[in-house]
């Protein structure tokens, strides 16, 4: 990259993207809210305001579901065939390719998102997923059944109506399709609520929906705060659906709320505390390697974080050096740089919340091995950290930190591993790294997560269903799996005079 | 039917009243309840105490889910192959069948169920239901998947673990089964909560459920209240799954709890308010003995009774009339009487509550066409009870009653139909009378609810999912989509090198 590359990192530090919408989006325009307040997104790379949203609350959460229902009652949407509906998300998925540098340099800025995988995987990958699901909207099957008696019986499976959607801040993009795009292939309408930390893409989307044709009303993002228009959306009387990921904490919430309301059908992806398991015949450089994504990967915001790393005591000690070398190449700096591995921690909450994790976890007596320090004395980032000792009871061990903090420990036999991974209210994902065919087949019938990986890990998929098992929530987005949550069954049944056969 | 026949029903019940289980089922084991407290079953037909039944409370479903997850976590049900579970399951059906006739009379005395219904059908159903998922035990299929890179992705349905079921008094035994066979198929372990109304149908079934193989701890019931024992199991952070069907307030409560406690995933069966829709091509005959069925039957005490019946105004009076005389023919008395069609509502609470929305028709305005009265002066016994010039927006023709009230409605086109259809929170069942395609194929996609039958009514099949839309709840019983219930899906994911197709 040479001199031209150190003139564009100069550039790139000054990199504020155009931000076009900041809007709230409501039956096919961008509106104020209803008491015309605004709210700051914050820039993580600086701590300073990026750019002033729409605060949405209840009655801004009326409006959208009352589009919603509109367009689900009595629009186009639901009754469009499954193909109609794939040729407007397949122009959608069109425009988001034509815009993604553009999108990337919204996620990077207001989320901390690297800029370069954020361009040339997350956002393309966006769009493959409404390609996936544009590409199911007209293979939606449900089943003809074989009765007991003279009765002819059939399920169909229709749109569940008006779906809320509640999604984090860790990945804008990525969540905001892995709800989106079953729901708009099943025929339903939504209101998306995205993270008040992270609202700059979700509006963008918005625009390029209307672009792509979708009609007034299916597609709803209403910007705000949790306690207000998420609350709102859980709590509302016409809402047929909410799905939600990020905190258990407020995953507890929302299935409060849709009890107290009308019962609306819940699904919830929580947060985890994933154990990747290394055994005695793994090869050091490929398990440290994974090591490493699992815990650092997105500065460690993510639910499938391979935060509990447990190596077997063969290659226990080789495993500790050359993790701690490792360390030291990954780089932490600005996220529009092309060559940094980790951005900044997104806000000033999360970032002190995981350095006082890291002191808990000196406190309580593990061996601090790499790391632990802000890096820098601007903006959120946090050195990538971590720690050998640590104890089954130790907090690191069991809270999710949701930040760039590995914690290292040594086992013995598999059945140890089994116990030790099982022993945990989370259950979102796992990891294993060994050839063995039987340590394989053993361990990922053994351990209760809902995803798990051999050799490997983050392979996530479009065709592959994604959920958490235990406290980690239920339900599953993407895969055709995905498509459930937005759709109701129902049977139908008919008795048959002289049928040839039952 | 003279004297000499009832004389002979007296002698038959109490040969067959004598009342073997009372006492918790905990870990293959009829104990006493912690506290040593008990509480008093009534018997519907003389308002007098039938049984004093060990009261279980908190203490007691700890004991029991301790014996659930060892049985789980530790035990052989899980790890026994498919077919293995199912002969064991159908070792358990040989013996319902077996002893069907006390079963039969037990139901009767504990919840006025009609006996010879009771031994002849309902209780062969339950056997049958029992058989259909001991054949789907070693049929539970996950996907291998289409990856979208070198990457080779199966599915596995993995049983859930510990599964609480709550369950309502109007069906005791079939909602035993409806809730106990699939968990059992699927490897899980359970605790079941009957309703304090009716709960000695299902110590019965434990005691046989033992005999039959299953071994200790999979299958425990712990008798006692929904807001002690069954608020109990909701809340328990050990328990992975709740199984629920019962009212929509209680199902508020369950599905709270969940959300305060563990998250554990919750299924609901709850009220409906289901209309029968009879369009002017329908049979007269055929239509009202539907319509008498469809609200009459089990006395009212039905979730999916038909208890809103829209009448095309081209055959509307004559429907009336012959409903009138149908009415008449209608006999209510003793559920022993094999010529009775309709014996006592469970308890003193129903049989208010129903005479009261009885008073709240005739204030409101609708015309009492015939019944609304108690039948004798002794036990619960309503007469069959019809309603005309109903209003929409009447207390009647919008809240759940659970008895033998029948609203007789208007209408004239097939659009109102479908309108007035829809207008309710509910959505668990509807019936459609019509002989013509167009119709029937219209209207049963309009009608926003779970089952629709075209011509027939309560048309259940083992293998039809059977659960409702919008307030009547989410989560099927019945049919393999009930197995998912009790399943946790888990995907595995590994990569593959130079496979010859992707």
């Amino acid at each position: 990259m040479g001199s031209e590359g150190n003139d564009s990192s100069e550039r790139q530090k000054l990199r504020l993207p155009e931000i076009k919408f900041t809007r709230l989006f409501i039956n096919g325009e961008f509106v104020d809210a209803v008491s015309g307040k605004t709210f700051e997104t914050i820039d993580p790379r600086t701590g300073e305001a990026l750019a002033s949203v729409a605060e949405g609350d209840k009655e801004d959460v009326d409006l959208a579901v009352k589009a919603a229902r509109e367009a689900f009652d009595h629009g186009r949407w639901p009754r469009m065939s499954g193909s109609e509906r794939r040729k407007i998300m397949m122009k959608f998925a069109d425009l988001i390719d034509r815009h993604v540098e553009e999108l990337a340099s919204l996620d990077c800025a207001d989320a901390g998102k690297l800029f370069t995988h954020t361009k040339f995987l997350e956002i393309p990958q966006c769009a493959e997923n409404i390609r996936y699901f544009a590409g199911a909207a007209d293979k939606i099957h449900g089943e003809t059944l074989k009765m007991s008696r003279e009765l002819q019986g059939y399920t169909l499976r229709e749109p569940i109506g008006v779906v809320g959607h509640i999604i984090p801040w860790n990945f804008p993009s990525t969540m905001f399709f892995f709800k989106v795009s079953p729901a708009l292939a099943a025929g339903c309408t939504m209101v998306v609520k995205p993270a008040e930390q992270s609202p700059l893409s979700a509006l963008y989307y918005a625009h390029l929906a209307k672009e792509a044709g979708v009609p007034d009303g299916v597609l709803n993002v209403i910007t705000g705060f949790g306690p207000t228009a998420g609350a709102a959306l859980s709590s509302h009387m016409d809402v047929d659906k909410i799905s939600f990921t990020g905190s258990t904490e407020v995953g507890r919430l929302v299935m409060e709320a849709a009890a107290k309301s009308n019962l609306k059908v819940v699904s919830l992806e929580l947060g985890g505390k994933s154990p990747l398991m290394v055994f005695d015949d793994a090869d050091v450089d490929t398990a440290v390697e994974l090591a490493q994504i699992a815990a650092f990967y997105n500065k460690g915001e993510i639910c499938v974080a391979g935060s509990r790393v447990y190596v077997q005591e063969g290659i226990y000690d080789e495993f500790v050096r050359k993790s701690a070398e490792k360390a030291k190449s990954w780089k932490i700096g600005d996220p529009f740089d092309p060559q940094v591995n980790q951005g900044p921690q997104v806000d000033k909450k999360q970032f002190e919340k995981i350095l006082s994790y890291i002191d808990l976890g000196k406190r309580e007596g593990a061996t601090l091995l790499t790391g632990g320090k802000p890096c820098g004395d601007k903006g959120l980032y946090i050195e990538p950290t971590i720690f050998t000792d640590v104890k089954e009871e130790m907090t690191i061990a069991k809270d999710e930190i949701f930040g760039p903090v590995m914690s290292l420990m040594k086992f013995k036999t598999i059945e140890e591993v089994i116990e030790r991974a099982n022993q945990t209210r989370y259950g979102l994902a796992a990891g294993i790294v060994t050839t063995d065919l039987n340590i394989a087949n053993r361990v990922s019938r053994s351990v209760r997560a809902g995803t798990i990986w051999i050799n490997c890990y983050m392979a996530f998929d479009r065709d592959c269903p994604f959920g958490g098992f235990k406290m980690s929530g239920f339900g599953k987005d993407i895969g055709m799996a995905g498509l459930d949550k937005y759709l109701l069954c129902k049977s139908v049944v008919t008795p048959i005079y002289n049928s040839p056969w039952l | 039917m003279g004297s000499e026949t009832k004389g002979m029903l007296e002698i038959q019940k109490d040969k067959m009243t004598e009342i073997k289980f009372t006492k918790l089922f905990i870990n293959g084991e009829f104990v006493d309840a912690v506290s040593r407290k008990t509480f008093e079953t009534t018997e519907p037909r003389t308002g007098e105490v039938l049984a004093s039944v060990a009261e279980g409370d908190k203490e007691d479903i700890d004991l029991a889910v301790k014996a659930a997850r060892e049985a789980f976590d530790h035990g052989k049900w899980p790890r026994l192959p498919g077919s293995e579970r199912g002969r064991i399951m159908r070792r358990l059906a040989d013996l319902i069948d077996e002893h069907a006739e006390e079963l039969a009379a037990l139901e009767s005395m504990d919840a006025g169920r009609l006996f010879t219904l009771g031994k002849i059908i309902d209780i062969p159903a339950c056997s049958r239901n029992l058989r259909y998922f001991a054949g789907a035990a070693d049929k539970i299929h996950g996907l291998t998947l289409k990856m979208s890179r070198e990457l080779q992705g199966h599915t596995l349905k993995e049983p859930i673990g510990v599964v609480g079921h709550i369950i309502p008094w109007n069906f005791p035994s079939t909602m035993f089964f409806l809730k106990v066979s699939p968990a059992l198929a699927a490897g899980c372990t359970m605790v079941v909560k009957p309703a304090e109304q009716a709960p000695l149908t299902a110590l019965f079934y434990a005691h046989l459920a033992k005999q039959a193989g299953i071994p200790d701890g999979v299958l425990n019931v712990v008798n006692g209240f929904g807001s002690t024992a069954g608020a109990a199991l909701a809340s328990h952070m050990d328990v992975d799954k709740i199984s629920f069907t019962g009212s929509t307030e209680v199902g508020r409560l369950v599905m709270e709890a969940s959300a305060k406690s563990n998250l554990k995933p919750v299924t609901l069966e709850m009220g409906g308010k289901s209309p029968l829709i009879i369009f002017d091509d329908a049979d007269v005959n055929v239509a009202t003995e539907l319509a008498r069925m469809a609200v009459f039957y089990n006395k009212g005490e039905i979730c999916v009774a038909g208890s809103r019946v829209f009448v095309q105004e081209g055959i509307y009076d004559e429907f009336v009339r012959v409903s009138l005389e149908k009415a008449k023919s209608w006999k209510v008395g003793d559920p022993f009487d094999p010529t009775v069609n309709q014996g006592p509502q469970v308890d003193k609470v129903q049989f208010d509550r129903v005479l009261s929305y009885v008073e709240h028709g005739k204030r409101e305005g609708a015309t009492l066409l015939t019944g609304g009265k108690p039948c004798g002066e002794k036990g619960f016994y309503i007469e069959p009870t019809i309603f005309a010039d109903v209003k929409d927006d009447m207390i009647i023709a919008r809240e759940e009653i659970f008895g033998p009230v029948m609203s007789l409605m208007k209408f004239k086109t097939v659009e109102e139909a479908i309108e007035r259809a829809n207008k309710t929170r509910y959505g668990l069942a509807a019936g459609i009378v019509t002989k013509d395609l167009n119709t029937a194929n219209r209207v049963s996609r309009s009608v926003r609810a779970g089952t629709v039958w075209i011509n027939c009514y309560f048309a259940f099949d083992a293998d039809a999912p059977f659960g409702g839309y919008k307030m009547s709840g989410f989560g099927k019983d019945a049919g393999m989509a009930a197995l998912d219930g009790y399943l946790n899906t888990k995907a595995v994911i590994t990569p593959i090198f130079d496979s010859p197709w992707l």
